[in-house]
């Protein structure tokens, strides 16, 4: 730090462009006002004033234009699957996807006879962390916006290993 | 009016039927608790705008209207009709081959049955002749099946997505 310290006048900040934008990205995650079943009292749970997610800057927004993470909170039926696509891509990069519960990560109790039910959203969409839980619990998903919150902290603007080879 | 004035049993209905339509009322055992009262399918709409329009039995409100999968070669369609006025009960049960599940819709008597017959169809594949609306409710409109007949047999890809469960592999 020897050789920039007290080089500079107030308001300067010296940082990584990485550690910036991977600060702005964590700090103000705003996911899609979007309930699929039972997980999404819990996640409505979770938005509410006892366990506030306005804490870590996350918010609700009515429009997918306008979020970062998509909740997939409840029972994706096959009906249900073009739809989360549909909105998945009318979200904006960079955009993240959260699997809360049993249903949206495997099928959950329809797994054998939900003739009617995708076993795992993530056979229609890349997911970021999946939140086991019947429904999780608030305390569960904060868990998962957590550890999204650390995989977004260790993302870089560098060409990825697997990238370069592609 | 006094609510319950003239309240019919089970009996006095299934007499009064007899009496307007006769053979296609069929012979049912009134004696058990909750008594079905067999029709004929091709009769069910006028008997149903019987029922609710004639001023000592004003069943008004259509209850609920369900499907059922009775055996190898039938199905049942079960109405559960409520007097608001009179206060009294009647189930009817329509039975239909399953080669041919057609029977008149009684959507006209009660709008309540627009759904409830649609979801019929959607899951258990009645088709109700002269419905305003006959498409599946539940279901894409392109799935294949009704998914709670007994012989149903789930599609293995939808839209490109496979239907059931991955199958473990063995190692």
């Amino acid at each position: 730090m020897g050789y920039i310290e007290g080089r500079y006048g107030d308001n300067i900040l010296i940082t990584s462009v990485d550690k910036i934008f991977n600060w702005a990205r964590l700090s103000s995650l705003w996911p899609m006002t979007f309930g699929l079943a039972c997980c999404a009292i819990e996640m409505m749970a979770t938005g509410a004033s006892r366990f506030d997610l306005d804490r870590f800057g996350i918010m609700f927004r009515a429009s997918p234009r306008q979020s970062d993470v998509m909740i997939i909170a409840g029972t994706v039926t096959m009906k249900m699957s073009s739809r989360i696509v549909r909105l998945y891509e009318q979200m904006p990069e960079p955009k993240y996807v959260i699997s809360m519960g049993s249903c949206a990560t495997c099928g959950g109790p329809y797994w054998e006879h939900g003739y009617h039910v995708l076993k795992g959203v993530d056979k229609i969409i890349p997911v970021d962390v999946y939140v086991p839980g019947c429904p999780p619990r608030p305390e569960a998903l904060i868990d998962g916006l957590l550890e999204l919150r650390e995989k977004i902290r260790k993302d870089t603007l560098a060409k990825k290993e697997d990238k370069v080879s592609a | 009016m006094v609510q319950g004035e003239f309240v019919m049993t089970i009996e006095e209905i299934y007499k009064k039927l007899r009496k307007s339509f006769g053979g296609t009322i069929l012979e049912s055992d009134l004696e058990v608790l909750e008594p079905v009262v067999g029709i004929e399918p091709q009769s069910i709409a006028e008997v149903s705008g019987f029922l609710k329009n004639e001023p000592d039995l004003k069943f008004t409100s259509l209850m609920c209207l369900s499907s059922v999968d009775l055996d190898e070669e039938n199905l049942q369609v079960v109405y559960h009709l409520h007097s608001m006025d009179h206060n009294h009960k009647i189930i009817l049960g329509v039975i239909i081959p399953k080669n041919a599940a057609k029977i008149p819709t009684v959507s006209g008597v009660w709008r309540t049955a627009n759904w409830h017959e649609r979801e019929a169809f959607d899951l258990m594949g009645v088709e109700f002749e002269g419905h305003p609306d006959h498409r599946r409710i539940l279901c894409p409109d392109d799935w294949e099946g009704h998914p709670l007949r007994k012989d149903y047999v789930v599609q293995e890809m939808y839209n490109g997505l496979p239907v059931p469960y991955p199958k473990e592999e063995d190692d």
